[in-house]
């Protein structure tokens, strides 16, 4: 079972064609999709007619949309962005004075609400989004009953999909951020102290820059879950589609290699942001 | 007075911490799901006129597409789960105990890769493998195998692949946890006292590595029950799936008392089956939580 015991060379032979069929397992679907990105022809389906960039920069004479002229599209992945970047820098903020308040406090309740904190990721996302759909409504009802306001930004729009995100996402950024911040030697801001710095000289010079790593490693994940979620935003989406559902509609008509296009910029885009982490892991190191 | 100006500030920043804590906790967590228990209880009785009832939960239980659906959601789930417990074991053996160095790492880091895609683009990639004028049958054809192209969409064995490939990574993630953790001594010595292969893994191995089981099943188990796009469009108008009566209610027919119930007794199956997951291996919900 382990290296250092004798195993039968079939075991061996056995668990080196497992691996293989489970990578294969794990790749056929993106490198399916990647593939038929790049075919000529009018359906992501074989046979294979050759190559061709139609889809990404659009074919007027075959009336062929392709990416970078697919205004809908585009204007998703914006929308995409912006709340991921809405969503990133609230959970982050959030996510850290959580940290100083579980680390670094001491109150009564404070094992319940650390508790409390992990209900979220155990609430599956669709839950989470028709509870803050109903009570956004009611909130909103009420405002217009007793002061008669018209408060948008609690029905269904691009708002409402920022505060159903970040309601699991704050509890991710919070374990990643405490994480980091429990392992932190005091003394270091002790010795701060004793030379004679202030509180915010300390958090600034000191304990920060400790938690960067554990910061810009919350945030990545927490764009992307953000970009990609699709469950809880469904259901608190107004005019604007996010990308995801964007998609996910057309997917749902059938749709033309664009969305290939798409997905092969989706994985640039992620792999690009995997390398830039890792290659941040090992200055960390260093 | 030092004293007593430390002693404010401290209240102060202590107040300045938890504030957003308890705005995320009670604004977004809490109040919205009392109130989505409260929708689910009234019963409308008039135009404008609402009272306490109980017609929601009747409607479920009298109609039995709903409790079938609900039933059918929650078996499937099962199944994925299991499914991806069996698939993600020997991976994560393979990485955490038979390679080293910078073979496990890569391995590792290979099998999380998929993951950083978006699921919208993964069932992409399932619905041009699978559908009848897609790769696979296709291929089917070409080998000889099938006379005419079948459709693999829309079966109840798409859905599980789907799920169980979306799965994958929250299982082998947690395992991968507990298994590297585990020393080689120690199977070692099983074997020297005369253990073989089934026993060993029996007795040390599934007993070190409960908690990362544990997250893992927990959470993949969530996850598929709470899913929407995979279920959907991989299994068409035949998925059944409870999430879609739930979208149903709430978003086509306007329906939110109906949706609300729904809500809540999907919500009530997935915190019976983690309560019954932490009862079973013996962990504390804070533990597993912080393996995941």
């Amino acid at each position: 079972m382990i290296p250092s015991l004798p195993r039968p060379w079939w075991l061996k032979a056995a668990t080196v064609l497992f691996v293989i069929a489970f990578l294969l397992f794990l790749f056929m679907p993106l490198a399916t999709v990647a593939a038929f990105a790049f075919n000529d022809a009018p359906y992501p389906a074989p046979p294979w007619q050759g190559f061709t960039l139609d889809w990404f920069i659009g074919n007027e004479s075959l009336a062929r949309t392709g990416l970078f002229r697919d205004e809908e599209l585009l204007g998703s992945i914006l929308t995409s962005l912006l709340v991921a970047s809405w969503v990133t820098l609230l959970s982050v903020m959030i996510g850290t004075t959580n940290a100083f308040l579980m680390e670094r406090m001491r109150f009564r309740g404070q094992g319940l609400l650390s508790l409390l904190m992990l209900v979220p990721l155990v609430i599956p996302g669709v839950i989470l989004g028709i509870s803050i759909l109903a009570f956004a409504s009611r909130v909103a009802d009420l405002l217009g009953d007793l002061f008669g306001w018209e408060v948008e930004f609690l029905r269904p729009g691009l708002p409402l999909v920022v505060l159903g995100q970040i309601s699991y996402l704050i509890a991710i950024a919070t374990l990643t951020i405490s994480a980091r911040l429990k392992r932190f030697d005091r003394t270091l801001e002790e010795a701060a102290y004793n030379l004679g710095a202030s509180r915010l000289a300390v958090l600034g010079t000191i304990t920060l820059p400790y938690l960067q790593p554990a910061l810009i490693g919350s945030a990545a994940i927490v764009f992307l879950m953000s970009f990609e979620n699709f469950n809880t935003t469904l259901m608190l989406v107004g005019a604007d589609s996010p990308l995801t559902v964007m998609m996910y509609g057309r997917m749902r008509d059938g749709a033309t290699p664009v969305l290939n296009a798409v997905s092969v910029f989706l994985m640039v885009a992620s792999a690009a942001l995997a390398l830039l982490l890792m290659r941040g892991d090992d200055r960390q190191r260093r | 007075m030092a004293e007593t100006r430390t002693r404010a500030s401290h209240y102060l920043l202590l107040w300045l911490l938890l504030a957003p804590a308890v705005l995320w906790l009670f604004g977004l967590i809490v109040l919205p799901h009392v109130d989505l228990a409260l929708l689910s209880f009234r019963e409308r009785t008039g135009p404008g006129e609402y009272a306490l009832g109980l017609e929601q939960y009747r409607t479920f239980f009298a109609e039995p597409l709903y409790w079938d659906v609900f039933v059918r959601t929650a078996l499937i789930s099962l199944i994925a789960t299991a499914l991806t417990l069996l698939l993600a074991f020997p991976i994560a053996w393979t990485i955490a105990k038979l390679t080293r160095g910078r073979l496990s790492a890569l391995l590792f880091a290979v099998c999380l890769i998929p993951f950083w895609v978006s699921e919208t683009v993964r069932t992409l990639g399932w619905m041009i493998l699978l559908r009848e004028t897609g790769v696979l049958p296709g291929l089917l054809v070409s080998l000889g195998l099938t006379e005419a192209p079948i459709e693999m969409l829309y079966h109840d064995a798409t859905i599980l692949v789907g799920l169980v490939y979306t799965s994958l990574l929250f299982m082998v993630v947690p395992l991968y946890g507990s298994l590297e953790s585990l020393d080689d001594s120690l199977i070692e010595a099983a074997y020297d006292l005369g253990g073989n292969g089934w026993t060993v893994l029996r007795t040390v191995v599934i007993p070190h590595a409960l908690p990362g089981i544990t997250a893992g099943c927990i959470v993949v188990f969530m996850l598929t029950l709470g899913n929407y796009l995979t279920a959907s469009l991989l299994g068409g108008k035949n998925s059944l799936w409870f999430t879609e009566q739930i979208y149903t209610q709430f978003i086509t027919r306007f329906n939110w008392e109906q949706g609300a119930a729904f809500g809540f007794l999907l919500l009530a199956l997935s915190s019976a089956m983690v309560w019954l997951g932490l009862r079973l291996s013996g962990q504390k919900f804070s533990d597993v939580m912080s393996r995941t």
